[in-house]
């Protein structure tokens, strides 16, 4: 299946500067392990060490949020838009009061 | 570098005096010029959404995310970056902003003590995640000047 991976601004110096990258996937996984594969310096910013997305990465297929859908194994269709969302976090210390 | 005006500097400060104890957090609207000066024209003011531990955390949603971009994208202008506070902490980046940062955003921290601002940082995370380095702020660019860079 031909989709198309958006990629975030912050990204793009590990992609060529391009803005989006079209791979064959049939599941969001498989695209982002094509993504990962070819450009494996985007890899470190989207998973963990153990292979994990990122907890503050978030994945949209079309417009809907993977984590709500079937993860990773959502499966595409041709002409789907696979987007990296970001959900920014951070602060001063521990958590708690 | 990241040139920001005293004026939007102000507007940081005040926003983190406002929302002490809790943290408060925002965007940067900017361009971004190749010869390594960034510049911010236009803050998108966000709500901390970690209403669980907002003294010391700060959240922003992924529809927060991207009402941001849109708001750049109106302007004509990138999304250049973050800014938040530290409630009563020195303003450097704390582990917990190391872990969830990606490269190429600039990272700007008020400091805030007792309700008054003091330090304003910038910060950038390298491209091994190992580390943030600190990124000089100064003032807008004076007309005229770098127009040529």
């Amino acid at each position: 299946m031909a989709v198309k991976v958006l990629i975030p601004t912050p990204l793009r110096q590990f992609t060529g500067k391009q803005s989006s990258i079209e791979c064959n996937a049939a599941t969001v996984a498989e695209a982002l392990g094509s993504l990962t594969g070819t450009f494996s310096e985007l890899r470190k910013h989207l998973f963990t060490e153990d292979g994990k997305i990122r907890s503050f990465v978030n994945v949209y297929l079309n417009d809907e949020d993977i984590r709500f859908l079937d993860k990773e194994n959502t499966r595409t269709k041709d002409g789907d838009t696979i987007s990296i969302v970001p959900s920014i976090a951070g602060g001063s210390r521990r958590a708690g009061k | 570098m990241l040139l920001l005006a005293k004026k939007l500097e102000q507007e940081i400060r005040d926003h983190g005096a406002r929302d002490y104890p809790h943290e408060c957090c925002g965007a940067m609207l900017g361009t971004d010029g190749d010869a390594g000066a960034r510049e911010v024209r236009a803050l998108f003011p966000l709500i901390n959404r970690r209403d669980d531990s907002p003294r010391n955390r700060f959240s922003i949603t992924p529809e927060d995310f991207r009402a941001a971009e849109r708001a750049a994208a109106e302007r004509g202008l990138d999304l250049l970056g973050w800014y938040h506070s530290h409630p009563d902490h020195p303003a450097r980046p704390s582990e917990f902003d190391r872990e969830h940062a990606w490269p190429w955003y600039s990272y700007v921290i008020v400091s805030v003590d007792g309700g008054v601002p003091k330090d304003l940082t910038s910060w950038q995370l390298e491209d091994d995640r190992t580390k943030f380095q600190p990124e000089v702020v100064g003032p807008e660019r004076v007309a005229g000047q770098g127009e040529k860079d």
